[in-house]
């Protein structure tokens, strides 16, 4: 567990993890795992309800990761959070180890769901949204995914029901880092804003600098956002964010920085 | 069936309510007694599929027990990333029932076919595959499923199917029901095609072939105490089903049959073939161009005979 009240500098702290990991257990998607950090940190440490002791409570709020390849930025909030000890981080990517490189659900404390294959968040988060209403518990679901995953229809047959439900305990977070594994989103799916999107299908939107950890935080508090709509938070950001040679280089959704690119990270960070 | 299927869950959820249903925008008015006794419990997901899957799966995820409903095709191929994933990987509580199952919608053309739907999804850990044989298994397989701790798919047919039962029957998921008994060969039906299985039985009867058939239900996991009683009794054994010969309950069969040592009994499949339908017709012409009507399967038999 990490103890901080600032929220900054424990985004710094997961950034100089993530480069390591990367590293040492030889794993991609450095740039997307950075470009997510600040959106973590603003949930856990700014706006989710939970408890590293009551994991498993009914009126947790819960984060369903659905971007699972940047699952190192989620592993390292849940450790840092208290929820993944030291000693299962450790097993990261090892053989016979309790942690993938994509979430599987139950491995861990904090791990809400499976993910990898994208598109399944927000059915998912949709489905345990409506369930507080049933069972009449009063909590908050926050779904965070990439703008990439955004290509996939699933997640607009969900964000159409969503709001016909009239669901405003449900968020969704989009890590818009712009790219996706093979190029500009904007390439591929068109420069049509997804703010807009979701407005057409009847959220309650907003575009954000997703690396202001704070007002992150602050617009994360604020769900319900009083619209009586579920809320999309379009949270704008960098891939490869905080090292300056990997930002904006989608080289870095595969590679894997070498101890020479590490030192040099860590040295830009002040983290050595 | 469906109209069994609609009967039990509503009394059903009216008794638990961490019972929600979930319809594919499908079931007109037939729900309309359960949207009256448990309005916050049903949700009609509109037509998309796959959110309707991860909607249940989110529901399972916080200790309800989803049900989600809509033509087999749809509930089943089209969805199967869902059920793979956010079901049966990790291995939660829904239900999903295929209404349709076969070649009940068979003037709707192969959209709405399902002939390949139990290979999809017997092949994914943790799921339980049933195939009601009338509507009291329906409601049956049903009240067995809601008792289940995991993924269970239930293949119906459509609507007014000869009724083979007299009453609930003593259903265990996982074992065989003998609807009819016999001494010379054996009939083990999975589904759907279970009354033609008994008129097949019939027709064999009167040129003095006695047949036992057998309701296998549950497709998965198969009931191993049964076959290798079957097999050890009987010199044929026919699998039946409305589904592919590929990969279906035959299919399985086979590969269990595979792994034994010492049974003699021969093994014949019968289900449809490795095709497409593309003309119109009903149930029953389909069932012919497939090769699978009451009068086909038992000079099916005579001629393995």
């Amino acid at each position: 567990m990490y103890k901080s009240d600032n929220l900054e500098d424990i985004s710094l702290r997961i950034r100089g993890e993530l480069v390591k990991i990367s590293n040492q257990a030889n794993t991609p998607h450095l740039g997307s795992s950075l470009s997510c950090v600040d959106i973590l940190v603003a949930a856990y440490w700014g706006a989710l309800n939970v408890d590293p002791n009551k994991p498993d409570s009914p009126a947790r709020d819960r984060l369903i990761f659905s971007k699972g390849h940047a699952a190192t930025t989620l592993y390292l909030a849940l450790n840092m959070k208290g929820f993944i000890s030291d000693e299962t981080l450790d097993t990261y990517a090892t053989s016979g180890g309790i942690l993938p490189e994509h979430p599987v659900y139950k491995s861990a404390p904090g791990i809400e769901a499976t993910s990898g294959s994208l598109g399944h968040g927000l059915p998912l988060g949709l489905g345990v949204a409506v369930s507080a209403r049933i069972q009449k518990i009063d909590y908050r679901v926050y779904v965070v995914m990439s703008d990439g995953e955004c290509n996939e229809g699933s997640v607009w047959e969900a964000a159409m029901l969503a709001p016909a439900q009239n669901l405003d305990n449900l968020a969704v977070i989009v890590d818009a880092n712009q790219w996706q594994a093979t190029g500009r989103s904007k390439d591929i799916t068109g420069t049509s804003s997804l703010k807009e999107k979701f407005e057409a299908f009847g959220w309650s939107s907003c575009d954000i600098d997703g690396h202001d950890v704070n007002a992150l935080a602050k617009v994360l508090q604020k769900v319900p956002d009083g619209s009586g709509k579920p809320v999309a938070v379009i949270a704008h950001t960098i891939k490869g964010k905080g090292i300056s040679f990997m930002e904006d280089d989608n080289n870095w959704h595969y590679r894997i920085p070498n101890e020479e690119e590490v030192k040099k990270a860590l040295k830009e960070m002040g983290l050595t | 069936m469906r109209a069994a299927f609609a009967d039990e869950i509503e009394t059903l959820a009216a008794e638990d309510k961490r019972i929600v249903l979930l319809s594919g925008d499908i079931g007109n008015r037939m729900f309309d007694t359960f949207k009256e006794k448990s309005p916050d419990n049903f949700y009609n997901c509109g037509v998309a599929e796959a959110n309707m899957t991860g909607m249940a799966a989110g529901m399972a995820l916080c200790g309800l027990r989803p049900v989600t409903y809509t033509i087999t095709a749809f509930n089943t191929a089209r969805v199967l990333e869902q059920i793979r994933l956010d079901v049966c990987y990790q291995n939660l509580p829904v239900i999903i029932v295929g209404v349709g199952g076969g070649l009940s919608y068979a003037s709707l053309n192969a959209t709405h076919h399902a002939l390949e739907d139990i290979a999809f999804l017997r092949v994914l850990p943790n799921m339980t595959v049933i195939c009601p044989g009338d509507a009291w298994e329906v409601r049956a397989a049903l009240r067995a499923a809601l008792q289940m701790n995991g993924p269970v798919y239930i293949r119906m047919a459509k609507k007014n199917e000869p009724i083979v039962h007299s009453s609930l029957p003593d259903f265990s998921i996982g074992k065989g029901l003998i609807v009819k008994e016999g001494t010379d060969i054996c009939f083990l039906n999975a589904g759907s095609l279970l009354p033609v299985a008994i008129d097949a039985a019939d027709i064999l009867h009167e040129k003095g072939i006695s047949v036992q058939v057998v309701s296998m239900h549950t497709v998965k996991p198969l009931d191993e105490n049964l076959l290798h009683d079957v097999f050890s009794r009987f010199s044929h054994i026919f699998t039946l089903e409305e589904h592919s010969i590929l990969g279906g309950f035959g299919g399985s069969v086979a590969e269990w049959l595979s792994d034994q040592k010492g049974l003699q009994a021969s093994l014949s499949r019968i289900g449809t073939q490795d095709k497409f339908m593309t003309e119109a017709g009903e149930q029953d012409y389909a069932r012919e161009l497939f090769g699978i009507s009451k009068e086909q399967i038992a000079e099916r038999v005579l001629k393995k005979l």
